[in-house]
Parts: C-alpha cells; structure tokens; sequence
C-alpha cells in the first residue's frame, strides 16, 4: 500500500530532532484550490490495516492522481455523532462536496441527517441499501458482489483440503457475511459435497487475539484450508500459515503474509466506484443512487493463485471466472437449502446477483456447521 | 490561612491558573514534538484552535463530543465523593442505552413527552442498579469496587451484544444489528439554536445539581465524611452503607442517562455503536477535574476540543489520528502533576499578619 | 490430523491457557511488585501497548526478536519511571496519573507505531514441548514461548524473594508503613519509584509478547484492554506472585472456551461465552472475600485500601 502520511519521514526526522521545523512558513495551508473537486473519505478503522479499510485507501490513493481532484481523508471515525461532525468539517472546513464515508454503521442515520443538511453534497456510501422514494437523491451506495471471489475461493479451498473440513471465522453474522459463508461453502462444495465449514463467529470487527484463538481452535478441530471476514485478515492468515494450513485472503491482498499456504483471495476493487462517482460529479451529471458491480464490471478481484493451488483447482475456478466475467454465473439457485434442511431458494429459482433479497440473506446453507 | 473573600478569591483564581498554566506548558511541549517532526508548532496551534474553537461550527463539534463525557465522567466523580474508584461506567452506559431503547419501543405510541421521561428513567435506573451493584459488593461483601465495576462492564457489554443481536434484534436492520427504532416522535431534539443534542444540557444540569448536593447538603457533608474516613463515619452512626449506595445509584444514573441520550438524540435504536468508549473517557475526565462535578464540564470542553481538532490536523497535515492522543496524554500529565504546586506559589499565598 | 470433537475444548482451554496468559502474567507480575511497594500504576496498559509497538519496530529494525523483548522492556522503564517520578511529587495521586499514563502510553504508541503496521518483523521462536504426544493437537497446545517459561520463574522468584531476602522485606515494609521504613532509613520515595520503572519494564515485555509471538504482529486493537485487566488480577490474587500466574492462567483458559465450543458447533450465545473470564473472575472474587476483613496481603500504603 502507498505511504501516503510520509510516515516513515516522520520517524527519521525523530532522529535529527530540531527546532527547524518551526521555521516553516506561518499559517495553515489555505484548504483547497477552489476550481478543485473536494472528495472527503473516512474511515472506520486505520487505512492500513491489511484489510478493509485499506482496501478504501487504496482507491482514495488512486483518486489523488486524477486531475482537479483533492482528497481528504480521516481514519478511525466512530459511527457515533463523531461521524455526523467529521463530514460537517470536511463540508464546513474543507469545501468538500462529494463524500465517502466508507463504514456500513454511517449509513442510518448520520449520514442521511447530514445528507439532509447539506442538500448540495453528494454522499456515496459504501454498503448500504439505498432505496429510491426512501432515501433523498444526494445520497447513494455502493458495493460488490464479493461472494464471486468468495466462491472462487471455496472451489480452490475444495480442492486443496484433504480433511474436507474448512474454516471461516467472521465478525458478525450479518447479511454481508453470511453472504460470504455461503457463497465460500456453495464453491467447495461444487467440487465436492462432503465439504464442511465450521463456522466461528468473533462478535467484534477487529479481536486479534480472539481471532488468533478461532483460528487455533478451527485447525485443531482438523480445518485445513481457513477463510475470514474480519475487518483486518492478517491474524487469521498469519495463524493459517504458522500451523501450516492452507488459507484464503479476504478485502485486500495478504498473500505476502503467508508465502507458503495463500491460495487466492476475495478483494475490492474501489477504484472503479470511486471513479464512477468522481466523474459524475466533476461533469455534474446526477449521481448514481444504487451501484452495485461484481467481476464484470470491476468492482471486486481475486487474488493471484499461489503456490500451492493445485492444476485442477486453478482450471475450475478459472472456468467459472470466465462464466462470471461474463456475466453468466448464478451462485444462489434452487434448490437450495439452509442448514437445518429448510429451502431457502425453491427449486428453479435462480437468484441474479443484482436480487435485493441475496442483501438480506439470513441463513447459513447446507454444508456449514454453526447457527445464526 | 485562607479565609474570607479575598483568601477564596485566592483560591479559586489559584485552582484556575495551575491547570491553565500546565496545559500551556503542554502546548509547548506538544509544539517541540511537532517542531522535531519537521511541522511548524504555530501552523498546529492555529488548525487546533480553528478545528475546536475558532468558528460556531468547530464550538458545536467541540460541544458535542463533550456532552456524553460530562455524564460519563459524574458516574466516576460520585462515588469517587465516597471514596469508591469505579471504572465500569462503560457498562453502566450501554444498559442505560439498552434500557431506554426497549422503553422507547414498548411505549412507541404514547405521548412524546411521556416516552421521553420514562426513556430517561429507564436509562437511569439500568444504569443505577449496575453501579449500585459494585457498590453493594464492596459494602456487603467486600469486594474490590475497581476491579469488580470493571468486570462488570465487560459482563455488561456481552449482556448488551447478545441481546442486542440476539432476542431483541430488530430483524429489519441488516448490517447492523439494533433493537427496533424508537421511532422519530421519541427522538429528543437539539438544544434550541444549537446544532448540539440535548445530553449536553442534561449534563449541565446534572453537574449543577450533584456539585449542590455534595457541597451544599447534609447528604453531601455526610458523604464526605464517608469518603474521607469510613471509620470515623461508622462510629459516628452515619448509615455508611445507604450514602456509599447513594452515591453509586446516583453515578451509574448519570451514565444511564449518557446511554439514554445516545440512543433517543442519536442513533433511534441501541445498536454496538454504543459502545464508543465514553465510559473510559469519563473515568479521565473525572481525574482532571478532580472529582469535582463543576470542574467536570470544562474539562470535557477540553478534551471535546482536542478531539475535534484532532480532525483537522489528519486532513490538513496528514499527522496520523494518534496526535491529539499524544496531546492529550501529555496535556493530563502535567496537570496531574501540577497539583504539586497548589499552596507552593507565593503570588496565590495571602499575607501573614 | 484426526478428529479430535469434544476433546477440542480441554485441549483448546489448555493451549489458550499457554498461548494468551503470558502478557497478563508479565504485566500484574509487574504491577504486584509495584503495589508492593506502596504505589498503584494503572497505565500499564499504556505501558504495555507501548511495548508491543516497540518490541515489533525494533525486532524489525536489528532482525532480532529478542533485542525486541529488551527493546520493549527498556521503554517501558521509561515510562514506569515516569509514573515514579511524577508520584513522587507531594499531593499528585498515583491513580489518576495512572490514567493519564494510559493515555500517554497508548497515544505514543499509536503515533509511532504507524509504520510499522504493514511490515513482518522477526517473531520470537516457539518451543516444542509437546513432542511427547502423537496428537499434534496436544503438540500445538504445547508449543510454549521461552518468555512463558521466564515469566513462571519470575513468579515463583518474586514470591520466594518477597518473603525471603532483605530488598523484598524492604519493598514490603515500603508498601506497608512508609514511616516504618523511613525510621529504618529507607529513601520511601526512590524504593518506589524503583518499583515502579520495574513494573513497566514488565509490562514492557509482556507486550512485545502480544506483537511478537501472539497474535505476533503490531496492530492498534492488539491489546484491547488486556492491560488495564492484569492490573484488576493483581487485587485478584491479592498481590501473591504465584497467585498471579494462577490468575493469568485462569484467564487465559476461560478466554479460549468461546472460539473452542463454536469449532464444535456450539455457536449461539458466543457473546456470552466470551464473557466467560469476567464471570468466573468476578465470581471467585464474590465467593473468597469476606466484607469484615480487608484483603489479606493487600499493602497497608496502597490507596485503593485506604
């Protein structure tokens, strides 16, 4: 990831410490030119944190490069009215007027009390459910179908594990995530279907040592090929690859934290969002309220395959990319049942990815073992 | 030594100069820290100042963060008056907040106002009884009210999470498990004129009204005495454990109704964005203002401000969001360690006949 | 590797027991020796932070894990000696300064550890004590750190030495009458401002612990208050070294029984498992004091006794 803070600078100059600094020129740097697009990002937790929140970073990182574009960022906001003054200051203080607060909790009702406020600003949120005639048109979400990468995961992970046993530790078991349980199971057990998942649920976006625990705990329980979604997958990879079990990443790419058992990953890819919504705003074209995209249209990517993907892996989950890049794979179709044998999607019913309902998913598929 | 008006007057402008003086000497230490960073001090001391209080704007930011620490920090000051640490505010919060969020449901269709009252009371009486708890098994039991307040709030907010996303999960919210909305006619509003919510004025005048009681009441001196020398208390026939009780009820209500004020003026059900930290904050608060509930809320202005500022130097300096901490720490430092210097400067000492 | 069921629970508790309690050992190892003395540190939570950032930076900078531990101790000399020194001072109260400390601590450690966040820096090395065993289960379970087996002496020293030499009847008689002491002629202020920077050297390490062996890397939410609750066990174990380590153990294990019952399938009320330290912490405390006596042990200077 980009250094973008110069912090490595800031412990060098601790070295030479000296008063010169306070020669610099008097007066804070004037906020920004005015013919310039203002973008403000925020972020629930630190921009580098090897996995969600990075993932935002990196987009805003490539936004600066784009002409009469400025960016300001603020990291580790709270969803509290912490979050409310934040995009204020951004607005008030820094003439931003087009905002990414990038945290699923800003949604309802910071930012939609601020988005009342400010009429003229547009608000792009990351995840949420934005619906026409219910929320006011400045504002507007974005996400990805991230669980086609999740499946690509699952069918790799099929593939490698020999105890067909896998592990998928996750924060909280909400639609998102379950979501990604499913779409990672359903993978695996395309390839075959005798694959479980154990499923161990942290309660919290970012435990390391919890999650350091789950992940000992899944491999003792004989889980060979180990997934997440936390908001920073380093623990779980690192754990993964010091016991010496396969595992796949999760928002951004982890593969150089575990050299040896990084299969593939599910990442974001919030370029092209952050794009979309920039040039909207640049040509003042009104925003896009619902924006949602999966391999096809850029949104989200898997990680290269490493080392230890097997050749049969590699081939059938490229197949299916292809399917998808076209836009011709269905994940979720009839039939289909939960894991305690309801059905969940009635035989013939194939749900597109673009289905509102796949948003509000809530339950867990045949071939995981937990309960929500 | 300092009686009459003129030795009060002494005092007081006494207990105002050291704080003031430590934090400007702070200031510079934090502007070496900058300087030896290669920023200039006078380029930070100006975008704190815009960033917290330069404009209506940055004073209601400010504000705002200060409300829910004015609360928080009295659910340390009270007991702290009975010589009790309690350090569990945390969980006194999140239950106040759950409390008045299933009041707020289950009254959905009553009158606003009622709604409000008994959202209110919910919250204070959750976060009472789980302070009042702490206190009780010191009192009756002997344990350790520090340790036992902490476990407590951990236990607290594992009680809230489950059941939070568990039985009383409102299955409308997605992504973010909450209980059912409270509905915007229960919503309490901004103070008037003000972009600022209403916990800031409750705040006010639960501070107001605790620094009366403590100071100003035959409770207050007995509660004092307590504080000072239970012993002494006990042999005096003061009902030790009724005012060490009192003043738990008393603290835990007022970070009940932080909790409260959380869910009716901000987020419209109870969700984990409760869980923000403010307990913890207010425990710092509360020491810098050493117990004492007026001195509570410019304190919290303090670090409101801090913290608002905080926003403006990653935007504009891209100093990581740690700095207004290492402000911060170092700002309490030295004004915990200036109480040394109470009594010691000679300007503040009145003349010997 | 077989299946291992219901067995994965004891065997997770124990390895949980192994893996999570040596930071809570080193910090209220540390934190005993400080109350011993008369003087509570509540910052060693930012003590402790502090040392897992700088225990990574430095095993980072030299390639060297262990120059990290002293690395990660040396700061948190520093900053206990802070916390002495400013104690020291007539009228400023240890608690309160305490936490400012963790603030102070907790802050620095955040601003400085930010570039450190992305590296991998060496981790310390593991010991295979479990080779004993066919399960490799028991034998990751048994995967020990040379720093548990130091803290385990450190334990068993201090209780030997509190008891048994002339400088740990020294801290006791500065802990628990200062005025005894100084009839002595014992300096009561430089004996704990002594037992202070110890403390934090402790906890230093512990931390460096947390960022070099486990979870064994440098993130912000690394210790999430793990600190601040080795500070509460010391009051648990009412200031017995040996004790602490029970205490530390006690945690650790009951911390691992949340994510070891959800990998047997056991996945409603994990909030409630993972409380589980708290309760049974909370419940032994309930069930061992006794309101007419004041704890046993506790030294007589401390102010949270008084």
């Amino acid at each position: 990831m980009s250094d973008p803070i110069g912090r490595r600078e800031v412990l060098k100059r601790l070295g030479v410490a000296g008063a010169l600094g306070a020669l610099a020129p008097y007066g804070p740097r004037s906020a920004q030119a005015a013919d310039k697009l203002v973008v403000g990002v925020i972020y629930v937790g630190p921009r580098d944190d090897y996995g969600y929140n990075q993932a935002q970073a990196q987009a805003a990182a490539a936004m600066k490069k784009l002409p009469g574009v400025s960016v300001v960022e603020q990291e580790k906001v709270p969803e509290t009215t912490d979050v409310q003054k934040t995009m204020g200051s951004m607005i008030e203080q820094d003439g931003a007027t087009l905002l990414f607060p990038t945290s699923y909790g800003y949604f309802d009702p910071h930012m939609l009390k601020m988005a009342e406020k400010y009429p003229k600003v547009r608000f792009a949120h990351c995840g949420g459910l934005w619906t026409d005639g219910k929320h006011p048109k400045n504002t507007g979400s974005y996400f990805g179908y991230i669980d086609e990468c999740q499946y690509l995961n699952g069918i790799v992970a099929g593939h490698t594990s020999k105890s067909k046993k896998l592990g998928f530790i996750a924060a909280k078991p909400i639609p998102q995530v379950l979501r990604n349980i499913n779409a990672f199971t359903l993978g695996a057990r395309s390839v075959d279907s005798k694959i479980t998942t154990l499923l161990v649920i942290t309660g919290d976006w970012a435990l390391p040592v919890k999650e350091a625990e789950a992940a000992n705990s899944l491999v003792d329980q004989g889980v060979d090929v180990l997934t997440c979604h936390v908001d920073s997958p380093k623990v779980v990879v690192e754990t993964a690859e010091r016991r010496g079990i396969s595992v796949c990443g999760y928002h951004a790419n982890q593969s150089a934290l575990a050299p040896k058992g990084y299969l593939t990953g599910a990442e974001w890819n919030w370029v092209t969002p952050y794009t979309i919504h920039i040039q909207d705003a640049i040509a003042g074209k009104p925003m896009v309220n619902f924006m949602r995209g999966g391999l096809k249209e850029g949104f989200v990517r898997a990680s290269g395959y490493g080392k230890a993907v097997v050749e049969g892996a590699r081939k059938n989950a490229d197949t299916v990319k292809a399917q998808m890049l076209k836009g011709e794979y269905v994940i979720f179709k009839g039939p289909l049942r939960d894991n305690t044998g309801k059905t969940v999607i009635a035989s013939g019913t194939a749900f597109k990815q673009t289905e509102p309902l796949l948003e509000q998913m809530n339950y867990l598929t045949e071939g995981v073992i937990g309960k929500v | 030594m300092a009686s009459g008006p003129s030795g009060r007057l002494r005092q007081s402008a006494e207990a105002l100069a050291i704080p003031v003086g430590a934090l400007g000497a702070a200031m510079v230490v934090f502007g070496l820290v900058m300087a030896a960073l290669g920023r200039s001090p006078l380029e930070v001391y100006e975008l704190i100042y815009q960033g917290a209080f330069a404009s209506a704007f940055s004073w209601q930011n400010t504000l705002t963060r200060a409300a829910p620490l004015i609360l928080t920090a009295l659910c340390v000051a009270l007991p702290a008056q009975a010589g009790l640490m309690v350090i569990g505010g945390e969980g006194a919060l999140v239950l106040g907040g759950l409390a008045a969020a299933v009041v707020g449901h289950l009254l959905g269709g009553a009158p606003p106002l009622g709604v409000k009252l008994a959202m209110a009371l919910a919250g204070m009486l959750a976060g009472a009884v789980w302070i009042a708890l702490a206190g009780a098994l010191r009192q009756y039991r002997g344990v350790n009210e520090t340790i036992s307040s902490l476990l407590l709030g951990y236990i607290a907010i594992a009680v809230f999470n489950h059941l939070v996303e568990g039985p009383l999960r409102d299955p409308a919210s997605l992504n973010k498990p909450s209980t059912t909305p409270i509905g915007d006619a229960s919503m309490v509003g901004t103070l008037p004129g003000l972009d600022v919510h209403w916990g800031l004025g409750f705040g006010l005048v639960f501070c107001l009204v605790t620094y009366v009681l403590v100071k100003h009441t035959t409770y207050g001196f007995a509660l004092r005495i307590v504080g000072g020398n239970a012993r002494a208390a006990r042999l005096a026939g003061l009902p030790v454990g009724a005012i060490v009780l009192g003043a738990c009820v008393l603290g835990g209500a007022a970070a009940g109704l932080a909790g409260m004020v959380e869910v009716a003026a901000v987020h419209g059900s109870a969700n984990a964005s409760l869980i923000a930290g403010y307990g913890y904050a207010g425990i710092l608060v509360a020491f810098i203002a050493r117990q004492n509930p007026l001195a509570i809320v410019p304190v919290a202005v303090l670090v409101g401000g801090i913290s608002a500022s905080g926003g403006m130097l990653q935007r504009r300096l891209d100093l990581p969001d740690a700095t207004v901490l290492v402000l911060q720490g170092i700002a309490f430092m030295l004004i915990l360690a200036s109480e040394t210097v109470y009594g010691r400067l000679k300007i503040f000492r009145p003349e010997r006949a | 590797m077989t299946e291992l069921g219901w067995w994965g629970v004891p065997i997770a508790v124990l390895g949980g027991a192994v893996r999570v309690s040596t930071p809570f050992l080193f910090v209220s190892l540390g934190e005993c020796i400080t109350e011993k003395s008369g003087r509570i540190n509540l910052g060693l939570e930012g003590i402790l932070v502090m040392g897992a950032m700088s225990g990574y930076a430095l095993s980072y900078l030299t390639g060297n894990p262990w120059l990290g531990v002293l690395g990660a101790g040396a700061a948190g000399l520093v900053l206990g000696l802070l916390h002495g020194l400013v104690c020291n001072l007539p009228r400023v109260n240890d608690i309160a300064v305490g936490i400012g400390l963790m603030l102070f601590g907790t802050g620095l450690a955040f601003f400085l550890g930010k570039p450190y966040v992305q590296p991998k820096a060496p981790t310390l090395p593991a010991m295979p004590l479990g080779g004993w065993s066919a399960s490799p289960q028991v034998q990751a379970a048994l995967e020990v750190n040379p720093l548990f087996l130091i803290g385990i002496g450190l334990a068993v020293a201090l209780s030997w030495a509190f008891r048994n030499t002339r400088w740990g009847l020294i801290v006791r008689m500065v802990g628990d009458s200062s005025d005894a002491a100084r009839a002595m002629g014992y300096a009561v202020p430089r004996m704990r401002t002594l037992c202070t920077g110890v403390g934090g050297f402790l906890a230093g390490v512990g931390g460096s612990f947390l960022s070099l062996y486990y979870p064994g890397s440098w993130s912000e939410g690394l210790s999430s208050g793990q600190g601040l609750m080795a500070v509460a066990l010391v009051i648990f174990a009412r200031w017995n070294p040996m004790h602490c380590f029970y205490a530390a153990l006690l945690f650790g294990g009951a911390g691992a029984v949340g994510p070891a019952l959800q990998s047997v399938g056991i996945t409603s009320g994990y909030y409630l498992f993972n409380a589980a330290p708290y309760v049974v912490t909370l419940g032994i405390m309930i069930a061992t004091c006794s309101p007419r006596r004041t704890l046993a042990g506790a030294p007589g200077e401390l102010s949270i006794n008084r």
